[in-house]
């Protein structure tokens, strides 16, 4: 590609081994969503797993909240190009979820409130790689970042960490999400940088 | 039936500014000369791509400010204090200089006839970009859809598109303006940020099921699309696009 004339850049240091190709680092928390923020009352909230499962399994609030927590603390990578590194979240393992469901599905589809949705293969859920996290910072997640709770998958761009997420759906084929059947990656690996289809 | 997927991969192309306007003092359109476009649709975006001389790289969304119809491909940039590609857009390009692009990305923050309404369009600031591309293709096809505007500016020199505000009002669409920190003297317009009492009295009563799209920055959007969900209107009916800067 050409050079563009006179461009320079205002470039913030950052470990190139942590920020993406085409990625820029802030300290902001920016917000995307394509719609207006559900208000869901915790009293109605439930976490389900269901779909392709020998018996579908739910929480409630309390019970979810009563779940072994972890602390992480990982780098995220929205599609819009910004990253933010050493966010801190508190957050229940896809792995503690699953465990004891059985399935020969492959695939998940979480589902949430305002009907988003997002396509996540169940191996990049599985391992210690994704969680439902309910606390950033420690302050219980705001409403526009997803809360109460959001799904999080650090390793993928950062519209399959689906905010109000209400459960996942495991199937035995593939199914595109909201953004997936707009034209988004299928995958969505910010270091492969999949961010249309076709990348 | 519209097209919910992109049918084809979307490559870079080197673009060429043809006409630069000055809209406001932080803002500017930029008509594009592409080589490789097959349309869009109102509301759609584009990357863009700057390489710096060392061959770094920067990326950033832009939304699309032309219709389908127009002659070209044109983005509307605001400056951003803390920005790096927007000050290169606004402050230093010029017309005949080369940039990178790729696109049209996004489906769902679209209108097109097809779709319906009445319409709502909610701006705050330089979320009127879209919206430029949705009144300007309205008109192009004479659209029947009844069109209402609520934009909100922080005073009359930093609205964008004043004189089309103006002739789009004369075309039939209910266009209002609201400066929430300085107005002229003599204004006529609204005074204040959006809220509820003025989303009721400009938009359409919730049970005729507006179509509504809400654009600008984060705040912005969050308080208004909860302002209408509280009036009554359904939330799947609200399609929001959120932007600029990125919040601290």
């Amino acid at each position: 590609m050409g050079i563009t004339r006179n461009f320079r850049g205002r470039r913030v240091p950052a470990d190139p081994g942590r920020v993406p190709p085409g990625q820029y680092v802030t300290s902001g928390f920016p917000v995307l969503s394509a719609g207006p923020t559900p208000q869901t009352p915790l009293d109605r909230w439930t976490f389900s797993i269901r779909g392709a499962v020998d018996r579908p399994v739910s929480w409630s609030w309390d019970e979810f909240r009563a779940l072994p927590r972890e602390t992480v603390t990982v780098d995220i990578h929205c599609v819009t190009k910004w990253s933010k590194l050493d966010t801190t979240w508190t957050a229940v393992s896809v792995d503690t979820l699953l465990d004891g469901v059985e399935t020969g599905g492959a695939f998940a589809l979480a589902f949430c409130d305002g009907g988003y949705t997002t396509n996540v293969p169940l191996d990049d859920l599985r391992g210690g790689k994704a969680w439902i996290a309910y606390e950033y910072e420690g302050e219980p997640l705001e409403p526009e970042h997803g809360g109460p709770a959001r799904l999080l998958v650090p390793h993928l761009y950062f519209w399959k960490s689906a905010k109000w997420v209400r459960g996942l759906e495991l199937r035995d084929r593939d199914e595109p999400g909201f953004w997936e059947r707009y034209g988004y990656h299928n995958y969505g690996d910010p270091w492969r940088e999949q961010r249309y289809q076709g990348d | 039936m519209e097209r919910t997927a992109l049918p084809r991969r979307l490559t870079w192309q080197v673009a060429t500014a043809v006409e630069i306007v000055t809209e406001t003092p932080q803002t500017r359109s930029i008509a594009l000369d592409l080589p490789h476009w097959s349309g869009h649709r109102p509301g759609q975006h584009v990357d863009v791509r700057l390489t710096a001389e060392d061959g770094y790289q920067a990326q950033r969304s832009y939304s699309i400010a032309s219709a389908p119809e127009d002659d070209h491909v044109v983005l509307t940039v605001e400056r951003l204090e803390d920005g790096e590609v927007s000050p290169y857009l606004v402050d230093e390009l010029r017309t005949g200089d080369k940039l990178e692009l790729r696109g049209p990305i996004g489906g769902y923050f679209i209108w097109v006839e097809s779709l319906g309404g009445p319409l709502l369009l909610v701006a705050g600031g330089s979320g009127l970009v879209p919206f430029r591309s949705m009144w300007r293709h309205h008109r192009a096809v004479q659209g029947r859809v009844p069109m209402r505007l609520l934009c909100s500016a922080r005073s009359l020199p930093l609205l964008i598109y004043r004189d089309e505000l103006t002739q789009i009002r004369a075309d039939g669409v209910e266009a209002s303006v609201t400066l929430t920190r300085e107005q002229p003297e003599g204004w006529r317009g609204y005074r204040g940020r959006i809220d509820q009492d003025l989303l009721a009295e400009v938009g359409w009563p919730p049970d005729e099921r507006p179509l509504i799209y809400v654009c600008g920055p984060t705040a912005f959007v969050e308080a208004t699309a909860n302002a209408l969900v509280a009036l009554g209107h359904e939330p799947d009916r609200i399609r929001t696009e959120r932007f600029g800067g990125t919040g601290t």
